[in-house]
Parts: structure tokens; C-alpha cells; sequence
């Protein structure tokens, strides 16, 4: 449990800043910190079995038939970055403290802070990978809200959107190569994914998961070429680039790197790009320090160069280097950590962060400054600094590369190159800000800052000296297991100590050294140089192609969805002919094995009269009644067709929806343009649809035939012989619709239900205009209801009532069912709205529809809770029989009250549809209307 | 029998989909009523053709399929449920847009409605 209360403790006391927000900013800032500490505790309390490399690991199920879990783990790496984590999130809560003003919101932003820790927490204790990344993700969205805190200035929401853009994206890759690890290993648990690295480097997939895998890694950790947006998210507030930029966020991408190293490194592929990618960012990054004013820009760029040393590192084919990685991973986060303190203290006291106003502050703020200078010297990799020791590892290191053949010697040479560049901007740092000079017009007079926000810069500080003199003391167990890890097998000896003797790297250190403070002697001729080539603003150019991106998007979209129904339908409908034509192509014979059967004359007739009705309502389909008449004909035609082919109840269905849809369709004429000018497609267009249409045609009649004449394999043999003894009814499409698939006719009943109660509000406030006279301009009759019909229809009433009874109740062993009777019935009720018109109806029509549909509902699902009540699954049907006298020997089941919910969910839909448009015809509507 | 079954399914579909193709909602609404009648045709086809067989056990020696027939009944009831939805919201799209075209074309037809409406509305 201890890896898991680790992370969740922050995740909790990510509420406790926006409840304290009002207990006033020391409060907020007491309470805060409590939750981060007692997961700082927990930690340390699980140092002894770290160091003693014991797992320890806290697994959920989650979806285990998938073979995934929630699952956390602490390990000696997982502890060194909770410690960082931990331990400089607590140092900047108490620093953002001071710095944020009373303007800022205070519980906001230390909301985001705990949501980035805990997010950061998730990425280092996942022991599953999709989890890993979802916490990697959250990363980039908490830093995103952390850049544009300040989300009045532009550069804060341009900075956080393109931070956010590219570490998401890269996110995503990460994604698709974790998968794909997870595929090859057959495993998503990270330690057995570990474990498997022979499995993975020998898959063919190998090139594609590690190029995805750095993508996610390197755009996270900056490393060229996506190192554009670390420097623009210094739009931050400090505090939080002390945190995200220097200790935890941008370290996400190497600690991947390292926690996968076992996996994932090991080939010659991983050391190319990986050191060759971590020496190109180490140096651009340090050259382009150099000529930063800004201090936060100045450091950027060094933290990027940093972030390629520690890359270059995990590129370098030794054990040792990656070891020296994970050194200089504790000892940046360090140094870097206070330095963007230090600078937010003079940004803060000074007002201004520009180097080229910034001079001779050490009077002003001796204290500070004396602090910044330690960090910053520590940065350089001046010996006695924690900074020295790893910057002489990695030399030592680069010594021993053989990876460009005979030209490895470039390697120690550029990275001795690139100390001195470190060197010289860490002078910049210290001469021009605290020396140089006096100050140029600052807008405040500098002084030392509180007390307490220089006690985080104090700390650290500390830290980096102690380290430097007394590394084995202050690291060595730390190091020792967050290297095991790493390497996943036992640690080659190697010396933490201040002095090595005089040797090469030594050597290297003091060429760099003097080096750099020779750079830094003759800068103005570097500037000079730099000043030569125009300064490319990466946030332009990105603005520009993410605007580009978009104006392509929009256009591409318009050329798909013109607003035109036209259009969309004909490419759907292409789309369709090609999926639906290619099985075709493949297909040797169009006639298969099945016996057919013989064509009779009767048959042929009702075709012929199908085919003409169909061209009917085509060459009518502007003049509207014609083309209703012409396609009841087609409806009669195949409700008759599923009659002969042993279909009784499709065609029961079909003839009953039939008259609905027509009076349907009548009334809506009513509302339709009588005269509206026809709107003949170009001539051409009509040939291309019809072209289409008929390819359309033809690919589904074929497609038919195929099918209707090759053999039948059904499961419907189960439900023939089941339907008696387990449904307890004759009639298989019945038994079938409320019991065997009982479920699926309760969602389309509730589809139904929804559909009517959709229309219903479609009518509402419908403003129509209704037309006073008929096409030809004769008034409408006033005998709207005439007496004969109103009669007839009324004495027919009770029998179509009863009529829909027997259909209903002999549903379930004879052609009927709730579907039809409810059909039945509505059709008779609509036939009285006809005769004798809504004012007749709305006095004898007491109940509303939309209660009908919820009572069929309602009653179908309690039919399905019911069979539960009695310890069975949802639906299950009972039935017994029993004697009636008169009737006889009478089934009952619980499936007839299923079907009685059908029943009034049919008749409440169409009533509620056909009654609705029919009211607005009437006068009633126009009294609502003026009311 | 099974040629001209699939010949009308092939049919329907032509006319449903050309009717589809239209530039009015009208037709529009046509079309989707024919195609309807086609997949439920083609749905039901998918048990294959029997004659004199209804599946009610006892009531012939050969059955037909009852599983397509079962989908294609509430499809029947569904589509009529879906015809009507279109139907109304092309009513409704009429009396709100004041044209009754799909084509994506802001017509005469259109302003012209609008004017009345407006006129109507004074």
C-alpha cells in the first residue's frame, strides 16, 4: 500500500488549497504543504527497503480479462524521483508563497501545483503502462494550466498551448509504443515488461517502438529538435518553472528513458539517436544561453542543454554513463531548482529580468546573490559543487565511445566544448547580474527578499556543496539503488568522490573551465557573431503552422460537408457501393448451390406491379399525393410478399405501418410548399445520381441473389426447438421478440418511445404556415367531417379494439404480438381522429400519450426486474397453463405482460406522432398559437 | 423467384437512393421510405425464401427462418418511427429556414421565405 498512499495523498490534498484559499495566504500555504509531507513521510519511511532493492508493489484488478491492473510500484529510481518530487514541491509551496501577490488566485494555483505532483507521482509509480501514460498526459495538461496561470498575457497562453501541443503530442507516440510493447511482451506490467528485453530488441517492431518511445521522451525532455517550447513556457510563474522545468516535468522524458533502459537500450539503434540526439541538444542549448537577456531564458536554454547531458548519457554505451546519468538527474534538479529561485528573487525585488539592466546587484542583495553564485557555479561544474562530479563522470565517459569509429574522439572533444559554453554562461549569470556595473533603470530599488523565501534557495544551495565534498555520504546509498533500477542487474564498481587524481577528465574540466571564462572574456565578439543571423521566433513560426494546419482543416472540411445533404449522401453512399462491391469481385460464381424456387405467374405479376409502382414515385416525386399513392402501392406490394413467403406477422406488421405512414405522410402535405417551384437538378447531375443509384442497385440485387442462393447456416435451429418447451409459445418470431431477445425489443422500444417523444417537441412552437386553400386555389370544404364516414368509423371502433385484443392476447402461440395489436389500435384510434377531428377526440381521450409510452416502459422493464426478484437473470420469462372456463385450457406468461409494455409503447408512440401533426391542422393549433 | 426477389430489392434500392440523391426533402423522404422497404426486404432475405412454412411450431414441416423475421418487425416498426422523425424535422427545418432544399444553396426560395415570414411575423 505504500506506493500507492504515496501518490493518492496528494491527489487528495489537491481540494485542501481551494477550501483553505480564505484562512488567508499563510494558511493556505500551512495546509497545503501538509498533504505533499505526509507522502514525503511514507516515502522515507520505505527508504530501508528500497535500499535494500525489496519491491514493493500494490495491485488492483481492473479488467482482468484484459490483462490489466492498477498497479503501483516503488523501486529505487520510482524513490528518487518521489524524493525530488516531494522535497522541491514542498520548497516551492513555500517559496510561491512569497512570490505570488495578493492578486494572484493562491488556492488556484496551488490547486494546479498538487494536481502537476500528483500527476508526476503517477508517471514515476506506474507499474502498468497504459497507467503510466495517463498519468503522462496529465502531466502535460497540469503544466499546461501551470504555464498560462497568468492567462491575461498572451505569451502565457501561446507558450502553454504550444507546451501542450508538443509534449501531448509526443504523448501520443509514447502511447502507440508502449502498446506495441506491450503487444510483443504479452504483458503490460512495466517490472515484467523489464525483464523481457531480449523479447523486444529481437521483435520486428523493435525500430518502430524505440523511434515512437523517444518521440514521447525527447519532446517531453526537450531535446532537440523539439526544444522550441521549453523556453516559451517560461511565461510561468517562477515558482513553477523552479518545479516543472528544472526538477520534475521535463526530467519526465529521461526518466522514461531510464526506468525503460533495461528494455529498450542495448542496441545500436538506441545509442546513435539517443547520444547523438543528446550532444546535438547539449550543445545548441549551451550555445544559445549564452546570448539570452532574459534570465529565465538564459536558464531555459541551459536546462535543455542539462537535459541533453543526461541523454547523452543514457545514450552512451556504458554502464557507468548510465549511472552518471541518474548522478547528474539529483544533481540538476538541484542547482537548476534554486537557480530559477534565485532568479525569481531578483525578478521579484528588482522588477525586471532583462541581464542588460540587471548589473551590480551583488550590493543590494549580497545574501542572494552569494547563494545564486554557489548555485550557479555548481551549474558550471566548478570543483567542491555537486555539478563538478557528474560533469566529470559523463567526460570520463565520453572517453570510452568507439560509437563514430574512428571518429569518436569527436565526442570528448564536443562535449568539452560544450562544458566551456556551460561554463561561460554560468559567468554571464554571476558577472553581469551581480557585478558589471550599476543597475540601468530598474523599476524597483532591489533589496534583499523575505526572509523565508530565500530559506528553499538556503536548502538546496546547502545540498549542492555537501554533495560536492562529500558525495558517498550525501548520495552514495540513493544512487546506488535508483542505479539498480536503472540497470536492472548488479552495479559495476565505480568512485563517488571529490578527487580522482590527476587524469583526463580532470583535465577536460579545467580546458573547460578556462575555456569558458574565455568565452565569456570575449563575448562581445560572439554577440556580434550571433547578432549576424535573424532571431527566428519559434513561437511564430509555430503559431503560423498551427494556424496553417487549421485553415488546411477548415478546407478540407468544407470540400467534405458544403452544408449540401447532396453531397454528403452521394460520398456516403460511394463509400457504401465500394465496401459493399469489393467482397463481390472476389467471388467466382453469382449463383450458388441452393435449390430455387419456381417463379409463378402470380409472383411475376406482383413484381411488375412492385417495379412500376417504384418508378411511379420516382417520375412523381414532385408532385406529392401521386407519389404517396404510387409508394402505398410498394408497400402493399411487399407486405403482401412477406405474407407468401411464410412471414404472417411481418406482413400483419407491415400492412398496419403502412397506414400509419400514409396518413403520416397526408398531413405533412398539408404543411408542405403547395406551389413551391421544383427544383430540377442540371441535367448532368440527374445522369451521375441515377449512374449511381442504379450501380448502387445493382450491387445490392446481386448481392441478394448471392445470398438467397447459397446454403443456410442459422442459429435459428435452437430457437425452433426451444421456443415451446422454453418460452412456452407457438409462434417463434414472438417467442423470439419477448423472450429470446427480449432485451433487444426492450432498447427498440425505448428507441420508439424516444423518437415520439422527439417529434413531439420537433411540433412544438412549430411556426407554420397553413395554407387556406388547396394547390388550385379552391378553399378548403367546410364539411370537414363527413357523417357518414364519422359513423362507420365510429361503430367500427369496438371491433378494431377488439380486433387488436385477440391479436395481442393470441401473439404468443399465433401470427399477432404487441407489436401488431398496438399498431391495430392505433390505427382505429387515428381513424376517429380522422372522422370526427381533434376537438371530437380531445373530450373522450383522457389520458396523454407521452404517459402511455412511459407506462409500456415502464411495465416492460418491471416484467425484466421482476424475473430478478425471484433470483433469476433480467428477462427471464416464466409461464404456466391454466383452465378458463369457456376459454378453455389458457397460457399464461410473464412474457404477455412484456408484451403488454409493447403494446401501449406502440400505441402512446403513433398517437403521439400522428395526433400532434394532425392537431396543428385544426383550429386548435391556431388558439395556442394566438393564446 | 430468387432472381426477381433480388431484382426488386435491386430495384428499390436504385429508386431509394436516386430519390436520396434529391435536392428536396420531400423526395428526400421518399427515398429513405423505398430504401427502408429494401434492407428490410433484403434483412428478411438473409433467412432465405419459403413458401407456405410460417415458423409456428406444429403449423408445416418446413419452417421458415424466425430470427430475420423477428429483426426485421421491429425494423419495420423502427423505420416507421425514423420516417416520421425525418419527416417532421423537414417540416420543422421548413418552417424555421423558410425552404425545404438540401442542396447547401441559399436560394431565391429561401429569401423569399424569409420575407414572408418576417412579413408575417410584423
Amino acid at each position: 500500500m505504500t506506493a500507492l498512499w504515496i501518490l493518492l495523498l496528494p491527489a487528495l490534498g489537491m481540494v485542501v488549497p481551494l477550501l483553505t484559499a480564505k484562512w488567508g495566504r499563510n494558511g493556505c500555504t500551512l495546509m497545503t504543504a501538509l498533504a505533499p509531507l505526509a507522502a514525503l513521510l511514507v516515502l522515507l519511511q520505505a527508504t530501508p527497503s528500497v535500499f535494500q532493492a525489496i519491491p514493493i508493489v500494490s495491485t488492483f484488478e481492473w479488467v482482468p480479462i484484459l490483462g490489466l491492473s492498477v498497479s503501483f510500484h516503488l523501486d529505487g529510481l520510482g524513490y528518487l524521483f518521489g524524493l525530488l518530487i516531494l522535497g522541491i514541491g514542498l520548497l516551492v509551496i513555500l517559496y510561491a508563497r512569497y512570490y505570488l501577490s495578493d492578486r494572484d488566485n493562491m488556492g488556484r494555483f496551488y490547486a494546479y501545483l498538487i494536481f502537476f505532483m500528483s500527476a508526476m507521482l503517477g508517471v514515476v509509480l506506474s507499474n502498468n503502462v497504459v497507467q503510466l501514460w495517463f498519468f503522462w498526459e496529465l502531466t502535460s495538461i497540469s503544466s499546461f494550466l501551470l504555464i498560462s496561470f497568468w492567462s491575461h498575457k498572451s505569451d502565457a497562453r501561446k507558450g502553454a498551448r504550444m507546451a501542450l501541443t508538443v509534449t501531448g503530442a509526443g504523448g501520443l507516440a509514447l502511447l502507440a509504443a508502449l502498446l506495441l510493447m506491450a503487444d510483443v511482451t504479452g504483458t503490460y506490467e512495466v517490472r515484467e515488461l523489464l525483464q523481457q528485453g531480449d523479447v523486444l530488441r529481437a521483435s520486428d517492431y523493435y525500430t518502430v517502438i524505440v523511434v515512437l518511445f523517444l518521440l514521447g521522451a525527447f519532446t517531453k525532455s526537450a531535446q532537440f529538435p523539439f526544444h522550441f517550447w521549453l523556453p516559451h513556457a517560461m511565461a510561468a510563474p517562477t515558482p513553477v518553472s523552479a518545479y516543472l522545468h528544472s526538477a520534475t516535468m521535463v526530467k519526465a522524458g529521461v526518466f522514461l528513458m531510464a526506468r525503460f533502459y533495461p528494455a529498450l537500450s542495448g542496441t545500436e539503434l538506441w545509442f546513435v539517436i539517443v547520444s547523438l540526439t543528446g550532444m546535438i541538444t547539449m550543445l545548441v542549448g549551451a550555445y544559445l544561453a549564452l546570448f539570452k537577456h532574459d534570465l529565465k531564458g538564459l536558464l531555459a536554454y541551459s536546462t535543455i542543454s542539462h537535459l541533453g547531458l543526461i541523454t547523452l548519457l543514457l545514450g552512451l554505451n556504458t554502464q557507468l554513463a548510465a549511472i552518471a546519468a541518474v548522478f547528474h538527474i539529483i544533481n540538476h534538479a538541484v542547482f537548476k531548482a534554486s537557480l530559477f529561485m534565485a532568479a525569481g528573487i531578483i525578478d521579484h525585488e528588482s522588477g525586471t529580468r532583462d541581464m542588460r539592466k540587471l548589473n551590480g546587484l551583488f550590493k543590494y542583495m549580497p545574501y542572494t546573490a552569494t547563494l545564486a553564485m554557489v548555485a550557479a557555479a555548481s551549474m558550471a561544474g566548478v570543483p567542491l559543487m555537486n555539478g563538478f562530479l557528474s560533469k566529470e563522470m559523463m567526460f570520463a565517459e565520453t572517453l570510452t565511445q568507439e560509437t563514430l569509429g574512428a571518429l569518436s574522439w569527436w565526442i570528448p572533444v564536443l562535449a568539452t566544448l560544450a562544458g566551456a559554453l556551460g561554463v561561460a554562461y554560468s559567468l554571464r549569470f554571476m558577472h553581469d547580474v551581480f557585478f558589471n556595473g550599476e543597475p540601468i533603470d530598474l523599476p524597483r530599488t532591489p533589496h534583499e527578499p523575505p526572509r523565508f523565501m530565500r530559506v528553499p534557495v538556503e536548502f538546496l544551495v546547502v545540498l549542492c556543496v555537501f554533495v560536492g565534498i562529500i558525495p558517498q555520504f550525501m548520495v552514495g546509498d540513493l544512487l546506488a539503488a535508483a542505479s539498480l533500477a536503472v540497470l536492472q542487474h548488479e552495479l559495476p564498481y565505480y568512485s563517488l568522490s571529490l578527487w580522482h587524481g590527476f587524469n583526463l577528465p580532470l583535465l577536460m574540466s579545467v580546458v573547460a573551465v578556462i575555456g569558458g571564462a574565455v568565452l565569456y572574456w570575449h563575448r562581445r565578439h560572439l554577440f556580434h557573431f550571433y547578432g549576424q543571423f535573424a532571431d527566428r521566433d519559434a513561437k511564430q513560426i509555430f503559431e503560423g503552422a498551427v494556424q496553417a494546419l487549421q485553415t488546411a482543416m477548415v478546407a478540407v472540411n468544407h470540400w467534405l460537408d458544403n452544408a449540401s445533404l447532396q453531397r454528403f449522401m452521394f460520398l456516403l453512399v460511394l463509400l457504401a457501393l465500394i465496401l459493399a462491391a469489393s467482397p463481390l469481385l472476389h467471388l467466382h460464381e453469382t449463383v450458388g448451390t441452393q435449390p430455387q424456387l419456381a417463379l409463378n405467374w402470380v409472383v411475376g405479376l406482383a413484381a411488375m406491379l412492385l417495379i412500376v409502382a417504384t418508378l411511379l414515385t420516382v417520375w412523381w416525386s414532385h408532385r406529392r399525393l401521386l407519389a404517396l399513392i404510387a409508394l402505398s402501392v410498394v408497400g402493399l406490394i411487399v407486405s403482401i410478399s412477406f405474407a407468401y413467403f411464410s412471414a404472417p406477422d411481418l406482413a400483419l406488421t407491415q400492412l398496419s405501418v403502412e397506414v400509419a405512414t400514409i396518413i403520416l405522410f397526408l398531413l405533412a402535405l398539408f404543411f408542405l410548399p403547395q406551389s413551391s417551384p421544383v427544383i430540377d437538378s442540371p441535367f448532368k447531375i440527374i445522369v451521375r445520381d441515377l449512374g449511381v443509384a442504379a450501380l448502387f442497385g445493382s450491387v445490392i440485387g446481386t448481392l441478394c441473389y448471392v445470398m438467397l442462393t447459397r446454403p443456410l447456416t442459422s442459429i435459428s435451429a435452437f430457437f425452433l426447438e426451444n421456443s415451446v418447451p422454453g418460452g412456452g409459445g407457438t409462434n417463434v418470431v414472438n417467442v423470439i421478440l419477448v423472450d429470446f431477445r427480449g432485451f433487444d425489443t426492450l432498447g427498440e422500444i425505448t428507441v420508439l418511445g424516444i423518437a415520439a417523444l422527439g417529434i413531439y417537441k420537433l411540433l412544438a412552437r412549430i411556426p407554420l404556415y397553413m395554407p387556406t386553400t388547396d394547390s388550385k386555389g379552391h378553399r378548403w370544404s367546410q364539411d370537414r367531417h363527413p357523417v357518414l364516414l364519422a359513423l362507420v368509423s365510429q361503430s367500427l371502433l369496438p371491433l378494431a379494439l377488439l380486433v387488436s385484443a385477440y391479436i395481442f392476447l393470441r401473439g404468443h402461440n399465433l401470427p399477432g404480438g404487441g407489436f401488431i395489436a398496438g399498431l391495430i389500435t392505433a390505427v382505429a384510434l387515428v381513424q376517429q381522429y380522422v372522422a370526427h377531428g381533434v376537438d371530437w377526440m380531445k373530450g373522450r381521450i383522457v389520458f396523454n400519450y407521452q404517459a402511455i409510452i412511459a407506462a409500456g416502459l415502464l411495465i416492460a422493464t418491471m416484467t425484466g426486474v421482476g424475473s430478478m426478484a425471484f433470483g433469476r437473470e433480467f428477462l427471464t420469462t416464466w409461464f404456466d397453463y391454466v383452465s378458463w372456463p369457456i376459454v378453455g385450457k389458457f397460457e399464461i406468461a410473464s412474457a404477455l405482460i412484456f408484451d403488454l409494455g409493447v403494446y401501449l409503447t406502440v400505441v402512446g408512440a403513433t398517437l403521439l406522432i400522428l395526433a400532434n401533426l394532425g392537431k396543428l391542422t385544426t383550429t386548435e393549433r391556431l388558439r395556442a398559437g394566438e393564446g | 423467384m430468387e432472381l426477381m426477389y433480388s431484382i426488386c430489392v435491386g430495384f428499390l434500392t436504385t429508386a431509394g437512393v436516386f430519390l436520396l440523391l434529391r435536392a428536396q426533402t420531400f423526395p428526400v423522404v421518399l427515398g429513405i421510405t423505398l430504401l427502408s422497404y429494401a434492407v428490410n426486404l433484403f434483412l428478411f432475405a438473409s433467412g432465405r425464401l419459403t413458401v407456405n412454412g410460417a415458423s409456428i411450431v406444429g403449423a408445416s414441416e418446413v419452417y421458415a427462418d424466425p430470427l430475420p423475421q423477428a429483426l426485421v418487425l421491429t425494423a419495420i416498426v423502427i423505420g416507421f418511427a425514423m420516417t416520421a422523425f425525418v419527416l417532421i424535422l423537414a417540416m420543422r427545418a421548413r418552417a424555421d429556414l423558410g425552404s425545404d432544399q438540401v442542396d447547401g444553396r441559399s436560394s431565391t426560395l429561401r429569401k423569399h421565405g424569409n420575407k414572408a415570414r418576417k412579413e408575417r411575423q410584423v
